[in-house]
């Protein structure tokens, strides 16, 4: 068997069919505020909003090996400094979100060279503690209204746009662009050197460490990248909301638990599993919402059959019955046509 | 003065166990050193000293002219060091293919086309190349030494270091590997080699050290070291007056 028989290759017959699709799905997207309702736009900007958020924690968690439970503090950070810039900075909303990212960059250096001593469960804890931190710590700023909150004026809410439709149209777009630019982001990433860097951690640390990555460097990197974009997408949640206090910003339920199992139920470790995760939360939120708690109690149980049952998530049952990838990230090696008759 | 690869006193324990105990001795450049010693003697441990996955207590680790004690696993793998593990450490969710790319790029630093290229070169030579597209945690034991094996060479390294990589393996499997080791060394690559099996170690290394206890015990000329009624009794367990 000769090398020279042999090509590479990183695209297949169906990552070119899912980007055509992709394409139309995205176009078809862009367009809802011309095919969708009011309420049919808030549900989908909020699906936006935890792809991102979900796209993110896997990158983080799923291969750089970072199991943070305290995403969160990010999440409220970017809301906070959102409202702080606009309110006391004069900025517009807009680019208060790309200022929120690169305070949420600055914050989580010193972050990360405080928790990545700790290993394992007590990095996770640690991570929780610090996103606590940052609650209390925001319930003391008074000129922010203290624990109880604060709502953004309505001079600045009318700056995005004069008309209410028009403010619905903008920061759903904002919303659909960010999950876009994440994804986009993650998936440029992963295809890059770093991101082989980074897939072989998620495999093998000790292996990785002898073939000369940097892992505690690599690692560092994805860390504070990831806090930049969770607090511009924070920033954007609370432009949503128009109303922010500590309880809500950093609430470990709805940015973390919910994004977990997000995650966890996709396929942890993929691109694709965040976005079928996604689909299935929403899918499921929008079902079983009028239940109350039994809601959460069929979350639960969704969580543990499918971790017992496909420990790497939904779509990594399908992706092994199937050998299937939608993102071109892979290689394979094929035998050249040219050299048949040889 | 210094060798090519050079330890200096090293020396390495956790708490009552010593690993390794002023550690000295010096690799030439194009040389291929053999390593036996029982079970237990610290001869993988002197391995991860000399690549940086363990730190030594005391003592220094020249490479190539500089002194690499400070550095970490991931530094001396770009100076040009790399190593098979023992114990096969794959990245299983990888294919094979992938597997080398990974080596290709991140140790060797090459990118694109001519790190594919270089990597199915390598593939050929280690004889995995009709598995590229397998995923590595599920190839047989032979597959996955010579995954180490070509993940190694994929780093293009200056000094190769196989850890036990005969290990388990068939007269015929084995065999071919010694070839595949032989031709790498006719290649001017500097080798470190523990190795169990004696046969396939004594066909490729032009020198041999016994390590026991984490001391070098003796050192010299293959076939005189395993004559040597000092190595017969220690490592063989073989009474010197029997």
């Amino acid at each position: 068997m000769k090398h020279l028989d042999f090509h590479v290759t990183r695209s297949s017959g169906a990552t070119k069919i899912a980007a055509l699709l992709g394409i139309i799905i995205i176009l078809g997207l862009i367009a809802a505020p011309w095919w969708a309702g009011r309420a049919d736009m808030r549900l989908l900007g909020e699906l936006f909003l935890y792809l991102a958020l979900a796209s993110l924690w896997n990158l983080m968690a799923g291969y750089a090996g970072l199991v943070s439970v305290g995403q969160q503090a990010y999440v409220g950070f970017g809301g906070y400094m959102l409202f702080a810039l606009t309110i006391f900075g004069g900025l517009h909303p807009v680019a208060a979100i790309g200022v929120a990212g690169v305070l949420g960059a600055l914050i989580a250096v010193p972050v990360a060279l405080l928790i990545f001593r700790l290993r394992g469960a007590y990095f996770a804890i640690g991570t929780w503690v610090i996103a606590e931190v940052f609650r209390l710590s925001f319930a003391q700023v008074s000129s922010l209204g203290g624990g109880s909150g604060s709502s953004l004026p309505v001079g600045i809410v009318k700056s995005l746009s004069a008309s209410r439709s028009g403010r619905e149209h903008l920061s759903y777009w904002l919303a659909l662009g960010s999950a876009l630019i994440v994804i986009t982001a993650v998936y440029l990433f992963l295809r890059s050197r770093n991101g082989l860097a980074l897939t072989a951690i998620r495999d093998n640390e000790l292996a990785a460490g002898s073939l000369g990555i940097d892992i505690w460097r690599t690692k560092f990197v994805v860390y504070v990248v990831t806090a930049a974009l969770t607090a511009m997408v924070g920033a954007l949640i609370f432009l949503q909301k128009l109303r922010i206090s500590p309880d809500a910003a950093f609430s470990v339920n709805d940015w973390t638990a919910f994004v977990i199992f997000i995650v966890v139920i996709g396929g942890i470790g993929t691109i694709e599993g965040p976005i079928l995760g996604t689909l299935i939360f929403f899918l499921l939120r929008e079902t079983l919402a009028d239940l109350g708690t039994i809601y959460l109690m069929v979350l639960g149980v969704v969580a543990i059959v499918i971790m017992l049952k496909a420990p790497n998530g939904i779509w990594g049952l399908i992706r092994s019955k199937f050998d299937l990838e939608l993102f071109p990230l892979s290689f394979r090696v094929k035998k050249s046509h040219s050299s048949k008759g040889a | 003065m210094t060798a090519f690869l050079q330890l200096d006193q090293v020396s390495k324990s956790f708490g009552a166990v010593t690993v390794a105990e002023d550690l000295s001795y010096g690799v030439q450049a194009g040389e291929a050193l053999g390593v036996i010693g029982p079970n237990g003697a610290g001869k993988t441990s002197m391995f991860n000293l000399i690549t940086g996955t363990l730190r030594p207590n005391s003592g220094k680790v020249w490479f190539d002219g500089q002194d690499v004690t400070g550095m970490n696993a991931a530094k001396r793998c770009r100076a040009g060091m790399a190593r098979s593990f023992q114990v096969p450490q794959p990245f299983s969710g990888m294919t094979v293919f992938e597997n080398a790319m990974i080596a290709a790029t991140q140790a060797a630093g090459l990118s694109g086309q001519a790190a594919e290229k270089f990597c199915l070169e390598i593939l050929e030579q280690t004889e995995l190349l009709d598995r590229a597209n397998t995923l590595a945690g599920g190839l047989t034991l032979l597959g996955r030494k010579r995954l180490e094996l070509t993940r190694a060479l994929c780093a293009k390294p200056k000094l190769l270091m196989l850890d036990e990589i005969a290990g388990g393996l068939t007269e015929s499997e084995c065999a071919s590997l010694v070839k595949t080791i032989k031709d790498i060394h006719a290649r001017g690559v500097t080798i470190i080699w523990i190795e169990h099996v004696v046969h396939a170690l004594l066909a490729v290394v032009d020198r041999l050290i016994v390590i026991d206890f984490g001391m070098k015990i003796a050192e010299g000329e293959p076939k005189a070291i395993m004559q040597s009624p000092e190595v017969q009794e220690i490592y063989l367990g073989i009474e010197a007056d029997a």
